[in-house]
């Protein structure tokens, strides 16, 4: 767990063509609500764009929203971004539209959890505070 | 007098029948929920009765079905003499694949087409673009360039059935190659008939597949707008829509009042550009979600007519009854498909395409139940057409003019969405109009801000989702089989674009881009410099990136 006394801070994400943001952004002002800093990419971010800020962040965690299918290329290329660049703990995390025979492939490919369509943004919350790793 | 007396008759009437029967009842059995809300969050009151309808004005507001206002509907004779066009929306993988679904689901009994597009294609990009990895062919099918689109309307014949067309951004260059395919297939322009979805306001708002900065995409809507008045009469060049704005998370209300203003802000483009009211707006549709609530949805779609007609008459001065008259599509309510229990979808389907035909939608694309997993299957889009053959032939709905017209609460309703919209009307009137207010973030805000409340609202419970958030499964007992997209779409149209590219009079593709450069920096109507492009198989990510040069790209502000 992170220091009860610091803030977790999480970068929403969403890679991609894709324009339906009413899931991130629900989702950004939920964690916000839920006490967390929370930093928006907006629209269109490729998994290169999505790493540098995370790590300019300096974030806990990367939630990455993607509806259009597109998961199975762009969820792990953004994985091994953040791993090349040494962010080997952030907790990666996807809410979206994605089958479930996808989703142990993505699980091995170093994605934490994956949210369906109607997760409650409370259980998302849960997980990420219990999931991120300690730092200095 | 008189009536005066009958209003304080039925007050005295109410307050009689609270006194002996609702108090009593409430002291037995107390109702189950402190407050009533529908799925937008509008309270709705016990009861409804005469006084909640005592300023309805018969001959002003209601009217007959055909007749000014048009709450009742635009056909005197309902769908007693034509039923709504069963328009399923359809597109994946490759050209090929999709006009294999297009022909299945005419042989069905489908009676219209429309075409989904993928996202490349949605943005303007081939399907070679780096910017297009993962996702050709996945949300919708993949064009690049008119040899797609030959591909895509192969044997069908586009003077006889209409295709609407889901394109925003790049909609001037979809336009351009459906007419020179139907040209190919030796159809007459002044023939065919159709819809470009080219509802550009509607993606800064809520969809968010823009391009160019708003001004000069609206310029490049105006366009068309004119070219189809002159030269494709009866084609509908814009579907006004309220479908995505609802999705993102806004209310029945905020999606009747943004879609209507959005309608109103092209009428005024088009007439600053000189364009007869009379002639172009009768081409221009809406397009409305069916959600789940379904008296609200159904109060939607009146109030939805008769605003349009006021709107029409009294802003623009319109005389002529197809100006005034607002003719939809409907979909139903993606948003509210499940991926718990997927089979329940068809029943949500079933009760919100009901709302759209008992609103007198014209048009009706009904979702298939896995499309909260993925895109539609054969079967489930089989079921989904199914659905509004039954409704249409098997449930007597359609055997009468607006069913629901006249019941206290259905007019109650209609009049309160008036209400409401009007008064939207008003602050985006003050902030210099819709374009104004969406630069402002105005509309985005309000829709953002209602999705969340809508989160919260289902979270506390107070809005319930069978198999969600109530009646939830650990074991989900239905397992459906879903539609997946080959990676190989790509490769494959790839190749043909290559093919395309290697193939064509590379001097005609240079200098045909070059006159829509030079048609969009005068300000001149850029179509017919995109129809010869198209024609000499300049691609779509071609002609947008000559158009970015002239225009740049919009940026989104932080909302």
């Amino acid at each position: 767990m992170v220091q009860p006394n610091k803030r977790i801070r999480v970068l929403v994400a969403k890679p991609g063509l894709d324009g339906h943001d009413r899931g991130a952004k629900v989702i950004a002002r939920a964690l916000r609500d839920a006490g967390m800093e929370v930093i928006y990419t907006g629209l269109r971010q490729t998994p290169e764009m999505i790493a540098a800020a995370a790590l300019q962040e300096d974030v806990d965690a990367v939630g990455v929203s993607i509806l259009s299918g597109a998961h199975n290329t762009l969820c792990p290329r953004i994985v091994s971004l953040l791993r090349e660049q040494g962010m080997t703990d952030t907790l990666v995390v996807l809410g979206g539209i994605v089958p479930q025979e996808d989703i142990p492939k993505l699980k091995e490919q170093g994605v934490a959890e994956i949210f369906l369509p109607g997760t409650s943004t409370q259980d998302i919350a849960e997980f990420i505070r219990k999931n991120v790793k300690p730092r200095d | 007098m008189q009536e005066l007396n009958e209003a304080s008759s039925e007050q005295i009437q109410r307050d009689r029948w609270e006194e002996e029967k609702l108090r009593p009842a409430l002291n037995r059995q107390p109702e189950r929920k402190s407050s009533f809300q529908t799925v937008s969050l509008d309270q709705i009151n016990r009861l409804y009765d005469r006084t909640d309808v005592a300023d309805v004005d018969f001959s002003n507001d209601l009217s007959f079905p055909g007749e000014f206002p048009y709450t009742r509907g635009i056909h005197a004779t309902g769908y007693r003499g034509k039923l709504w066009t069963m328009r399923q929306f359809a597109g994946f993988g490759t050209p090929e694949e999709t006009n294999a679904r297009f022909k299945y689901l005419l042989k069905e009994g489908q009676t219209g087409l429309s075409v989904a597009y993928d996202l490349p294609a949605l943005m303007g990009y081939d399907a070679d673009s780096p910017l297009s990895e993962g996702e050709v062919g996945k949300c919708g099918v993949a064009v690049s360039s008119l040899a797609d689109m030959e591909a895509l309307f192969d044997g069908i014949p586009l003077e006889n059935v209409t295709v609407s067309q889901t394109i925003n951004a790049p909609a001037s260059v979809f336009l351009a190659m459906y007419l020179v395919v139907a040209e190919k297939q030796g159809a007459d322009w002044s023939r065919i008939s159709g819809t470009l979805q080219n509802d550009i306001l509607k993606e800064y708002i809520a969809q968010k597949e823009w391009i160019y900065p708003i001004r000069s995409a609206m310029k490049l809507v105006i366009d068309t707008l004119e070219f189809c008045t002159q030269h494709v009469p009866k084609y509908n060049p814009i579907s006004v829509s309220g479908y995505h704005i609802r999705e993102a998370g806004a209310t029945a209300l905020q999606e009747l009042a943004f879609t209507l203003r959005d309608g109103i802000e092209y009428v005024e483009w088009g007439v600053r550009a000189g364009l007869d009211i009379e002639q172009f707006v009768p081409r221009i549709s809406f397009f409305f979600n069916a959600h789940n609530d379904f008296f609200e949805e159904v109060a939607k779609y009146r109030a939805a007519r008769r605003i349009w007609a006021r709107v029409m008459r009294d802003r623009f001065g319109a005389a002529n009854e197809r100006t005034m008259q607002l003719r939809f599509h409907t979909q139903t309510a993606g948003v509210s498909l499940t991926v718990q229990q997927p089979l329940n979808n068809i029943v949500r389907v079933a009760i919100q395409a009901l709302a759209g035909v008992m609103g007198g939608t014209q048009s009706l694309h009904t979702d298939a139940y896995d499309e909260a997993l993925a895109l539609p299957t054969d079967k489930a889009a089989l079921i989904a057409l199914r659905t509004q053959q039954i409704i249409a032939e098997e449930t007597g709905v359609a055997n009468t003019a607006d069913p629901l017209g006249g019941s206290y609460f259905v007019e109650a309703l209609t009049n309160k969405m008036e209400k409401g919209a009007l008064d939207y009307f008003d602050r985006i009137d003050a902030m210099g109009g819709m374009v104004d207010a969406v630069e402002k973030g105005f509309p985005q805000r309000e829709i953002q801000d209602s999705a969340y409340q809508y989160q919260k609202a289902l979270e506390r419970g107070d809005q319930t989702i069978v198999g969600v958030n109530k009646y939830a499964m650990q074991d989900e007992p239905q397992q459906v089989p879903t539609l997946v997209i080959d990676e190989s779409v790509r490769s494959q149209q790839v190749e043909r674009l290559e093919r395309t590219r290697a193939t064509r009079d590379k001097g005609a593709v240079e200098r045909t881009l070059d006159a829509v450069k030079r048609a969009a920096e005068r300000g001149e109507n850029t179509m017919p410099a995109t129809i010869e492009a198209v024609r000499e198989y300049a691609t779509l990510g071609e002609i947008c990136s000559a158009l970015r040069d002239v225009y740049g790209i919009y940026e989104e502000p932080a909302i």
